[in-house]
């Protein structure tokens, strides 16, 4: 085929995005750890007036590592991955081309007017939706952007059928596009009041109960569609193109994802048990958060087989290592979702530190976990230079696992420990505990947390050197590795 | 009956008919493999074997490229 000789894939876009996912992850992890610092040791909150303080900086930190670290991780895998599983390059169309880098600048402004935004103190106060309206119309723009080049690649595909990763691409796409706009319906103020007020400021059209219900319909997806639908996508494809083994079964992967789709979109008022919604919808939701067992576990477990008789890559291959810790951290999260989602457990859990310690298993252990292993994988294909030091990815990896397993655990005790203080009455009835008695017992769990923080980040910048040192310094390799990525 | 009911109805019966959907994929996946009508799983190989001069696993009738390579192709013969 000598048409072919010339034409490869082409990683510009993946490379850019691949730039942001590190620059993001290690400022958004940066807060993180900080901001567990600063719910240690209050005096940390004083150091720079109101843009030190734990309220701004939390949301900053969930808007950074969401938005900022998994969106771009995300981004970079699809224009990596989606070419070769359709057989198409982006230099075979200059249009795709020129709306993937459109999409790249647009993305890097709206990601700096987040920031600036938010650290401003703008938010419309609806989590993971707290971007103010018009960073909202740009938010649409980048994704309407992203969609084009998706269904651009797939129209000029050599390959008809399209791969399981990109269901779930198309999913994380579709999904966050319908539930944004909905959750984000919004009224400036100032154009509706005459000129009042702050022109970034708006007002939800929905409100009360209705609000709450909309807001974690959306709130639930985020975790849904960008936390684990398009990491299911990067996990389908670089473990069995690292592994050299393919998916165990490509028919249990179909019907994970529609069982997926079918149950996630329900199981968001499990977020607002014990409140004014109708008591049918939050059964539902218990419910349906129980069944999501079983289509997570689907995808989980069809990962862990696909390793099947290759168990031995495990210790020769830290990238291995890492995906395969990812799908088990992904089977661990979605086992303590749902028990969490039950109504009398919830009422223990909800409001305490359990929460945030069952989204870190699930964020640090799966979504980054999995990310900075795609990134590993893509970079000797993109640089053409092998990885920089196999003993920094393993010190990494251990490092990063201790933190990992620090910062859970300690949350368990914190979070269980706070919902029964808070519960504790005498036997008159009355409450045993004041607020403040709590946060007194939990505070060497919350440096626990800190230093797991310390470690993450540390392990953190550790990927960020060696992928560095990748791109810049490591032995050139003139062949494309076929599965397992060469390192020194 | 007022509104708050009926929703609560309709979600249910919503529920049970995409769960007969759902299950009915299944056994449609499985069983037209077993006679022998699709083989789902050489999909499998789709990431294995992903360089862009690869053989596709199925080729894509409408791809414009493909029309252009295949005369490229004959034009270098
Ligand atoms: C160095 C690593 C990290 C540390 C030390 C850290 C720390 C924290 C802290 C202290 C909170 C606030 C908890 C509270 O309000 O009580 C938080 C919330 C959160 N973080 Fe992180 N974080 C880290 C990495 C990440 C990453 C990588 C992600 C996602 C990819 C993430 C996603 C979130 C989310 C979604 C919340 C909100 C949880 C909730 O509302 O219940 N974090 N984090």
């Amino acid at each position: 085929m000598q048409s072919h000789a010339a034409l490869e894939y082409d990683y510009s876009v993946a490379k850019l995005f691949t730039y942001t996912t590190i620059l993001f992850g290690f400022v958004g992890m940066l807060i993180g750890t900080f901001i567990a610092a600063q719910l240690a040791f209050p005096e940390l909150n004083y150091w720079m007036g109101e843009y030190g303080t734990f309220s701004r900086l939390r949301p900053l930190h969930t808007n950074v590592v969401i938005y900022g670290f998994t969106v771009s991780g995300v981004f970079a895998t699809f224009y990596y991955s989606a070419q070769r599983v359709l057989k198409v390059s982006m230099a075979e169309s200059n249009f795709l081309m020129f709306v993937g880098k459109l999409q790249f600048v647009l993305y890097v402004i709206l990601a700096a007017g987040m920031v600036v935004s938010l650290l401003m103190g703008y938010s419309s106060s609806k989590e993971y939706a707290e971007m103010e309206w018009p960073l909202d119309i740009l938010t649409v723009a980048v994704w309407v952007l992203w969609g084009i080049v998706m269904f651009g690649l797939i129209g000029l595909r050599r390959e008809k059928t399209l791969y399981i990763s990109l269901w779930y691409f198309i999913a994380t796409f579709l999904g966050v596009a319908m539930l944004y706009l909905f959750n984000n319906m919004a009224l400036p103020t100032y154009f509706f009041s005459g000129g009042l007020g702050n022109i970034m400021h708006s007002v939800s059209m929905y409100s009360g109960t209705n609000d709450a219900l909309v807001q974690w319909w959306w709130g639930h997806n985020a975790v849904a569609f960008v936390f684990t639908v398009p990491i299911i996508a990067m996990i389908y494809y670089f473990l069995p193109k690292e592994s050299g083994q393919a998916i165990y079964s490509y028919k249990l992967s179909l019907l994970s994802f529609w069982g997926l789709m079918f149950v996630y979109l329900w199981a968001g008022s499990h977020h607002l048990l014990w409140s004014t919604v109708p008591d049918w919808m939050q059964s539902m939701g218990s419910i349906f958060s129980v069944v999501l067992i079983l289509p997570s576990w689907g995808s989980a477990i069809n990962m862990l087989l696909t390793m099947k008789g290759e168990w031995n890559q495990l210790t020769e291959n830290p990238l291995i290592k890492f995906m395969v810790l990812a799908s088990t951290f992904y089977m661990l999260s979605t086992l303590e979702g749902p028990i969490q989602a039950i109504k009398s457990v919830n009422a223990i859990a909800h409001f305490t530190d359990w929460i945030p310690g069952h989204v870190h298993d699930g964020v640090l252990g799966w979504v980054a976990f999995m990310i900075m292993a795609s990134l590993f994988h893509m970079a000797p294909r993109m640089y053409k230079r092998e990885i920089y030091s196999k003993k920094l990815m393993d010190a990494q990896f251990w490092l990063q696992i201790t933190a990992v397993v620090l910062y859970f655990t300690s949350m368990w005790i914190a979070g269980i420990t706070q919902g029964m203080m808070w519960r504790a009455v005498d036997e008159y009835g009355n409450l045993m505990y004041s607020f403040i008695d709590t946060v007194a017992v939990l505070n060497p769990y919350y440096t626990i947390r800190a230093l797991a923080g310390v470690l993450y980040l540390t392990g953190f910048l550790m990927f960020a050197y060696n992928m560095y040192k990748t791109m810049t310094a490591s032995r050139k390799i003139e062949a494309e590795p076929q599965f397992r990525s060469p390192m020194a | 009956m007022d509104i708050r009911e009926l929703q609560g109805y309709a979600s249910f019966f919503m529920t049970v008919f995409l769960v007969v959907v759902l299950y009915s994929y299944i056994v449609y996946l499985y069983r037209s493999e077993k006679r022998g009508e699709k083989d789902y799983e050489k999909y499998g190989n789709i990431a294995l074997d992903d360089k862009i001069d690869s053989t596709p696993i199925e080729h894509n009738p409408k791809s414009q490229s493909e029309k252009k390579e295949l005369k490229n192709e004959y034009v270098n013969d």
